[in-house]
């Protein structure tokens, strides 16, 4: 078997780079709107939540556009995304015990 | 039989195809970045966690140089994303002189993070950040950045070996175009990270 082809086909157009510019401009636009954002005088809780939603969307960008998972069957993405989204999501019943050593409180409930 | 024909259909009648329709190298290394993406949210959730604990946490990072060579390294990463989609675009076609400029575009602006990235490094170690201290605030610091940051930087750093190396073997026909679109979704997962590394590591820990 050979192996000169693979699934995502080739742009038809002369030049790809011009095709993935605009996704490209909005990841740049977000990494600079987050170092504008950095500066203003909001609390540290409200910055997390605004960067990581910023950061999720510029990855989803990433994934779907880049990573060409956009073009790939639904099955793949299904397979994938939900299942890591649910892992990284588990990953949250840490925090009620970083809150415990704020306080100082090894032994608290 | 084409390796997509061969996904979709199975290469023989006891064979059923891939229900995903890609070839099982790219399955393969999807697979690997999903459980690398697992990887990174621990240590941002476990960063996060410390950081959140500690009383003390330092806010170290001023304007220059670090988030002004944080912005270059920014821009620079995502150019390269854009170039390793001209490369992967150019193997497809078989065009290899442009593959090879693609590639080695890449390539440069891969390394060229990585030395800035080590340029950071050595600012903050000047500075008297080490893995365990710091003249600031709590110790963890050094550990969550230095584990963050080098963990990221050892995935740029394996992206330009393996680019290098399969850029030799595509023109040298051993290996083929789906190797360079699998080594390319490599690289774009190293620049999907850092969209997170940067706001969550650099810019939450601004000195203001």
């Amino acid at each position: 078997m050979t192996e000169k082809t693979s699934v995502t086909a080739p742009s038809t157009s002369s030049n790809v780079i011009a095709k993935y510019l605009p996704v490209y401009f909005v990841l740049l636009g977000i990494a600079a709107l987050e170092v504008f954002l950095a500066y203003r005088n909001f609390s540290t809780g409200t910055l997390l939540v605004i960067f990581l939603a910023l950061a999720v969307c510029g990855a989803a960008l990433a994934l779907m556009h880049f990573m060409h998972l956009a073009q790939e069957r639904p099955s793949l993405f299904l397979s994938l995304i939900p299942a890591t989204i649910f892992v990284l999501i588990m990953m949250n019943m840490i925090w009620t015990d970083s809150n415990r050593l704020l306080h100082m409180k090894p032994f608290a409930h | 039989m084409s390796e997509t024909e061969a996904a979709i259909h199975g290469s023989g009648a006891m064979m059923e195809g891939s229900p995903y329709a890609i070839p099982s190298r790219k399955l393969t290394m999807w697979l690997f970045l999903i459980s690398d993406a697992v990887t990174f949210g621990a240590f941002l959730f476990a960063y996060g966690y410390l950081r959140y604990a500690s009383t003390d946490w330092p806010t170290p990072f001023k304007f220059s140089p670090s988030i002004l060579n944080v912005i270059i390294m920014t821009f620079v990463l995502i150019t390269s994303s854009l170039t390793m989609l001209g490369a992967v675009d150019a193997a497809k076609l078989g065009d290899k002189g442009k593959t090879t400029r693609f590639m080695w575009s890449t390539i440069f602006l891969g390394a060229l993070f990585a030395a800035l990235h080590i340029r950071e490094w050595f600012g903050l170690i000047h500075e008297g950040v080490r893995m365990f201290s710091n003249p600031w605030g709590s110790s963890l610091f050094g550990a969550t950045f230095f584990s963050i940051t080098g963990l990221h930087l050892l995935h740029v750093i394996s992206g330009v070996i393996a680019l290098t190396v399969v850029w030799r073997g595509y023109t040298r026909g051993t290996l083929t175009a789906g190797h360079v679109e699998t080594t390319g979704l490599y690289w774009h997962f190293v620049d999907l990270v850092w969209m997170f590394v940067v706001p969550l590591v650099y810019l939450l820990n601004i000195q203001r």
